[in-house]
């Protein structure tokens, strides 16, 4: 099932395109083909397989006029089921949307047809993206096409978890997802891929089901900084249909990969120095730094004092927010209906039945947090603790142009591990969710293995609105890194 | 006037508030672009964002911004330069997202103060709270169908301007004068129709009593929803009543929502959970904090029309009006126009007779609004024109005003057409007078002995002979230089 | 501050979803477990401290008072679980 055309990189894939080394059609075949061949590693919830044919033809068509849109023209691209597709079920992997088919299109997904690409169906994920392993699905669990050294199988990260191990299973070149507190760096870095998380409002969250809204944000997945970068040349820019999407010109992003880090001023932030953190961790993280000198960076020490506060100011403050914008899935307008004499059992039944364990435990957390009495002390505390965060940064970054951390905590861990001990498992996106709560665009590159052979990723975060500096100091990680392993299943074939 | 329910145990006084829910008239909602008209079929005005379909978000209307701060204009209100959307979360049927999105603790418009006009002739200040923009939640029917309710989100994000009173409201006519006035400043402002049919504008009503002398306020109970000026009005008769039943009898008036039944005159608790109304207020992550800069206010400050208050002093200052006349003059914006644009070429004061006597007559007995009526100024104009010019007199005049109502003819044509225009030829009148006097010679010699009633009775006979069209002035002349001359 | 069955069943009313009776205590231990470690933000020293209204230093956009959308009812319909003509239908509500 894998052939060439699976391992090709948007880049090449754009270049075998533009020389008529392969059609839009044989790319978006192959891509399903391997996805059909993977479904054991669960990674989409729905193929869209006539899609695919109908946009690759019409890529295939305009290119033959000469009139190709970009490099996305014809790439196949799968997107995460939090996305709403017209015509297409979107499931944000939750019993409770059964059945709903969006007659709209989400702002990012409408912004990639626009561009040409091709997409192949909708990636499985956490429950309404609330998770770090893709254990809360619906749809069941998504397996990391990487394996523990016992073969056992582990999961992708989460929330993104079918999108990140769909690009890393090479089942097609690139992927979206969403990141509310590490859900696109924490599984890239859990399946050795590139996944970054703009800054907030680069991307429209028009037509993607809301999480936590001040902290929701759309960014791409793929296997190199390039791809990133012209993946999410193509999702971002403004959109009046979202108040929080910022009036901005987009950058040739792209273009900024390859700058250099010549005299950039790199921030270690010695917070993120962890007790129980793994040595092999501290020491990729210290190379990632030796790499960036090397090519000319500066690297300095920063301090982000809150950073130990972040955690729990998330599980306030996302949480609440999840409570509110969970509250339309109320069985009246769309998806599941579970009866009851009044409509008090009747939302009680729909949503009691409809929503998984862990969206249950963040609806009921949040609801409580928001509650008479409590929301002083709960979600304003919270949201002052954010703004420390927030002035933490800041700081910081009057002295250096982008911070480099660790992604995770660990490596990708057994499928089934932590579920029973929330908070070991929230653990999990410590070094990710500052950048959420901030705002701030950050970014996982895959800088090594671990001693059980598996990726690890570092994690650069940058000024708002400065993608570019991210970009441009994740190549420098990248080609230093070199890292060429690959997972046991690819392309649909262990 | 104070207004007293007297009790076993003592006089009691009531104590009010109000909560005023007024539509902005805006042509599309407050978070989306579907349209706000009423009476359209079911579920045909909804926008994907007003059924909460996933991934929906609110952009907010810039022009119901310019209407709540016109409106805080209005009422001398201070404008909050920041203000701040926040959700009110709460599950109910016609509430599509689990939430309002309202404001809470940073409305868009803080304290303010309306001037209230009471029937005997006096006025009453009564202070404004705050006013906040949120959204209208749709419509559940409940009496379609024996086991379903039926729900419309045609109303479900409809920009509504919450205006909240302080508690200085002190009886039914009160509540009811405030309600008029504030209805006709938002009608003259032109920021909602004030409509209250059509739900445009409908009110909660805050009671609580204590009796006279006492210091603070007792548990309030609020009556949702009232939709009339009369039945505000009787609801809190109706409610103060209730509750000087309940703490005489010894029991406490417990602070919940009741709904006014009109029909049995009684309210009633309306059936919720105890700790349902706890509304999880927190500021909308989907929307940034409202900031409105100097210039937007100055200039919203710029373009406000003369209101009531200011043009009733300027028909009594300028225009010499009795305060009745001027009051009535402006309590809304049409009759102020028309009484203008008929003043602007006449006597203020004759025009004010005509307009709030003839015309405001006529229309209260046909129950017709000034809108409707059928006389237009611009011809109202013309009649008292042709009276001062002496084509007609009053007297005819008035019978062309009849004409006037029932035609809508411009009064120029009705005089022509019906030859009314006043004899001032005096041939033609001596001719008449000579016929009378000659024909009753009895009256004439009474007039000549003296009685000077006579001459009226002459004057009559003469103005029937001539259909009334003799210039009344001139018969006068003539009998006398004719009877006693 | 730590929840007590009563604070599960008030919560899970506001929430609306059904939490079993028998489920009340584990789902009160379970919540406990998070509030009581998310209550380390109370170290923080956040006096004079304004909340977080928002990241990106933007200003709220207006948009013009402009009919675009609406007209099309099936189409806010068509998901619907019960529907009665151009009507969501949901189980009887009694004031
Ligand atoms: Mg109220
Ligand atoms: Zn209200």
């Amino acid at each position: 099932m894998m052939s060439d055309l699976n391992s090709l990189t948007i880049a090449e894939a754009a270049a075998a395109l533009d020389k008529g080394g392969c059609s839009a059609a044989e790319l978006a075949d192959a891509s399903l083909a391997a996805a059909e061949a993977a479904s054991g590693l669960n990674a989409f919830i729905t193929l869209t397989p006539d899609i695919a044919r109908e946009r690759a033809a019409a890529s295939d068509a305009r290119r033959a006029k000469g009139a190709a849109m970009g490099p996305l023209d014809g790439v196949p691209v799968a997107i995460k089921d939090l996305f709403c597709t017209e015509g297409v079920p979107t499931t944000a992997a939750s019993h409770i949307l059964d059945g709903f088919v969006p007659p709209y299109e989400s702002t990012v997904t409408r912004n990639l047809i626009d561009a040409g690409a091709v997409m192949i169906g909708k990636t499985n994920l956490d429950e309404f993206a609330m998770g770090s392993s893709n254990m809360t699905s619906y749809h069941g669990p998504v397996k990391n096409p990487w394996t523990g050294p016992g073969g056992e199988d582990l999961v992708p990260g989460g929330s993104s978890g079918g999108s990140a191990t769909a690009v890393a299973a090479r089942l097609c070149p690139a992927s979206i997802g969403t990141d509310t507190g590490g859900s696109i760096r924490q599984p890239a870095s859990l399946c050795g891929i590139v996944g970054l998380k703009p800054t907030y409002g680069r991307c429209s969250r028009w037509g993607i089901v809301a999480f936590a809204s001040s902290l929701d944000q759309a960014g791409p997945f793929a296997r190199t900084v390039e791809d990133a970068a012209i993946l999410l040349g193509a999702m971002a820019g403004h959109d009046p249909k979202d108040s929080t999407s910022a009036p901005r010109e987009v950058p040739d992003f792209r273009a900024a990969v390859t700058g250099g880090v010549k005299g950039l001023k790199v921030g270690i932030p010695r917070e993120y120095t962890m007790d129980g953190m793994p040595a092999e961790i501290q020491a990729l993280w210290d190379q990632g730094a030796q790499w960036l000198k090397g090519q000319g960076a500066e690297i300095r020490e920063v301090s982000l004092p809150h950073t130990k506060y972040a955690l729990p100011a998330y599980y306030i403050v996302a949480p609440a927010e999840a409570s509110s914008n969970l509250a339309r899935y109320d069985g009246v307008r769309y998806g599941l209906r579970v009866d009851g004499e009044t409509l008090d059992d009747m939302y009680a039944n729909t949503r009691g039945q409809g929503f998984g364990a862990e969206v249950r435990r963040r609806v009921l957390i949040g609801t409580y947090v928001l509650s008479a009495g409590y929301y002083d002390a709960y979600y304003v505390k919270a949201q002052k603790v954010r703004t420390r965060i927030l002035e933490d940064f800041t700081r910081a970054f009057a002295d250096v142009d982008v911070l480099l951390t660790p992604t995770a905590p660990n490596a990708a861990f057994p499928v089934g591990a932590k579920m029973d001990d929330p908070i070991a498992m929230y653990l999990n996106d410590v070094f990710t969710v500052p950048a959420n709560l901030a705002g701030l665009p950050g970014i996982s590159v895959p800088a090594g293995l671990d001693t059980d052979g598996l990726p690890l990723g570092l994690q650069l975060v940058g000024r708002p609105f400065d993608e570019e500096t991210v970009l441009r100091a994740a190549q420098a990680i990248e080609t230093a890194a070199g890292f060429a392993a690959l997972p046991k299943y690819l392309g649909g074939q262990a | 006037m104070t207004y007293l329910i007297h009790g076993d145990t003592g006089d009691w006084e009531v104590v009010i508030g109000l909560e005023v829910h007024a539509q902005v008239s805006s042509q599309a909602k407050l978070f989306s672009g579907s349209p706000t008209a009423f009476g359209a079929g079911p579920n045909s005005q909804v926008s994907l964002v007003d059924a909460a379909m996933p991934g929906m978000l609110p952009v907010i209307n810039g022009y119901c911004v310019e209407q709540a701060v016109k409106t805080g204009l209005g009422l001398n209100a201070r404008i909050n330069k920041v203000s701040v959307f926040e959700r009110k979360n709460y599950f109910y049927a016609d509430l599509p997202q689990g939430y309002q999105i309202s404001q809470y603790q940073h409305p868009v418009v803080g304290e303010g103060v309306v001037t209230v006009d009471l029937a005997d002739g006096t006025t009453r200040d009564i202070g404004i709270e705050r006013l906040h923009m949120e959204q209208d939640a749709g419509k559940s029917m409940h009496d379609q169908d024996p086991k379903r309710s039926f729900i419309d989100l045609n109303r479900a994000g409809v920009c509504l301007m919450e205006i909240v009173t302080k508690p200085d409201i002190r009886s039914p006519e009160e509540a009811g004068a405030f309600v008029r006035k504030l209805r006709s400043i938002l009608r003259y402002l032109g920021t909602c129709d004030g409509n209250m049919e059509q739900g445009s504008m409908r009110a909660d009503v805050n009671v609580s009593v204590r009796l006279v002398g006492e210091e603070g306020y007792r548990t309030r109970a609020e009556v949702k929803n009232v939709n009339s000026v009369r039945f505000i009005m009787q609801a809190i008769e109706i409610e103060a009543r209730r509750q000087v039943e309940v703490h005489e009898s010894g029991g406490e008036v417990v602070q919940e929502t009741r709904l006014m039944d009109p029909v049995k005159g009684e309210t009633r608790p309306m059936r919720v959970k105890e700790f349902a109304h706890d509304y999880r207020y927190f500021p909308d992550p989907d929307l940034l904090p409202l900031e409105l800069d100097d210039a937007f206010i100055e200039g919203i400050r710029a373009s406000l029309p003369e209101l009531p208050d200011a043009k009733k002093a300027r028909f009594m200052a300028d225009m010499g009006l009795s305060a009745k006349d001027a009051t009535t003059l402006v309590a809304d914006r049409e009759s102020a126009e028309y009484f203008e644009a008929v003043a602007a070429r006449h006597d203020a004061k004759k025009a004010a007779n005509w307009v709030t006597n003839d015309l405001f007559g006529a229309l209260n007995k046909a129950g017709l609004a000034i809108a409707d009526s059928p006389i237009l100024a611009d011809h109202l104009s013309k009649l008292l024109t042709l009276m001062d010019d002496g084509t007609i007199s009053g007297k005819i005049a008035k019978d062309v005003f009849e004409i006037m109502w029932e035609t809508s003819d411009d009064p120029e044509k009705i005089v022509a057409d019906k030859g009314l225009k006043q004899i001032t030829d005096t041939g033609a009148i001596e001719v008449a007078v000579d016929e009378i006097i000659a024909a009753n010679p009895g009256q004439a010699d009474a007039v000549r002995g003296g009685n000077d009633k006579a001459i009226g009775w002459f004057v009559g006979q003469v103005m029937k002979a001539t259909q009334g069209k003799a210039n009344p002035q001139q018969v006068n002349q003539l009998l006398k230089a004719k009877l006693k001359g | 501050m730590s929840l007590d069955k009563n604070d599960v069943r008030r919560v899970a009313f506001l929430a609306r979803i059904r939490v079993d009776e028998d489920d009340l205590e584990p789902v009160a231990r379970d919540l406990n477990n998070i509030i009581g470690w998310v209550e380390q933000l109370a170290e923080v020293d956040t006096d004079g401290v304004e909340p977080l209204t928002g990241v990106t230093g933007m200003t709220l956009k207006r948009r013009d008072d402009v009919v675009t959308d609406g007209g099309d009812p099936d189409k806010v319909l068509r998901n619907a679980p019960d529907r009665v003509g151009d009507f969501y239908a949901v189980p009887k509500v009694v004031e």
